[in-house]
């Protein structure tokens, strides 16, 4: 909590983020999709490890890569792999709607909603999509 | 009226001011940066997911054939350096928001924008000594 002036004066204690997870806002689909997309963005960010990893390995020698060849094939690598891959395009997706909203289009609440949902099935679909290529390519 | 003095008012602090806080200062040129590495990373971002697929399971040596490609290499160091900025950017938005101690907040960008410094020149390293 912050303890600021209200305009008369006083010391109040004015609410400090994210106060609004708790009972202030019912959540809503335009709530939970703008809160995902900070924790998909901060997932990515620990997915920049593995990028690192892999490019830092191929560049050092093939040993170093089969050690992160093994950790993507392993479980907890696919695991990783696909809850990233999912990470990602939620990301993706929600930022185009995010850049739409900064050009100005998209802000009527139907509209919000419709693209709120497009979001969350071109998730889907997208995350599903690469998997199953990725299944037949190897 | 009578009896008062003019008095221009400061809306900040003197030390407000020194410190470069209040709106308008680093914030907006922030604000654009992350929008234009969000537009690169659009087609960016695809490209890696399709150039990883192509490469899911292949050896090492057709993982170094594939980066010493000089259109390869040039897209990789761009995909680096916008995811890194991006992040970079995203992440001191988030510990802005929720870390309200002045010291840990501090303390954990500067942590933060170290970790990332590093891994953007490690990464970017790397792909530079697949190139060549």
């Amino acid at each position: 909590m912050m303890v600021a002036r209200s305009s008369d004066g006083k010391l109040v204690r004015r609410p400090v983020s994210p106060f609004m997870l708790g009972s202030a806002y019912k959540p809503q689909i335009t709530s939970v999709l703008s809160i995902t997309h900070r924790i998909t963005g901060c997932a990515l960010a620990v997915g920049t490890l593995l990028m690192t990893w892999w490019l830092v390995a191929a560049a050092t020698s093939p040993a170093a890569y089969a050690h992160v060849a093994w950790f993507i094939a392993s479980p907890i690598g696919i695991l990783c792999l696909f809850g990233w891959t999912a990470a990602m395009f939620y990301h993706l997706l929600n930022g185009i709607r995010h850049l739409a909203w900064d050009f100005g289009y998209g802000f009527e609440l139907p509209t919000v909603h419709a693209s709120g949902r497009g979001v969350v099935i071109g998730t889907v679909v997208l995350t599903v999509v690469v998997w199953l290529l990725g299944v037949i390519l190897l | 009226m009578s009896g008062s003095k003019l008095h221009v008012g400061v809306m900040r602090s003197q030390l407000g001011r020194v410190r470069g806080l209040g709106s308008a200062k680093k914030g907006s040129g922030e604000w654009w940066t992350q929008r234009l590495n969000s537009i690169a990373l659009v087609p960016l971002t695809l490209w890696f997911v399709i150039s990883i697929l192509r490469l899911a399971g292949l050896p090492h040596a057709a993982m170094v054939h594939w980066a010493g490609q000089p259109v390869n290499s040039v897209l990789l160091l761009c995909l680096v350096l916008a995811t890194f900025q991006h992040m970079a950017l995203g992440l001191q938005v988030v510990i802005e928001d929720y870390i309200h101690d002045e010291k840990v907040k501090l303390a954990s960008l500067l942590a933060m924008k170290g970790v990332t410094a590093l891994l953007a020149l490690a990464s970017a390293m790397a792909v530079l000594k697949l190139a060549f």
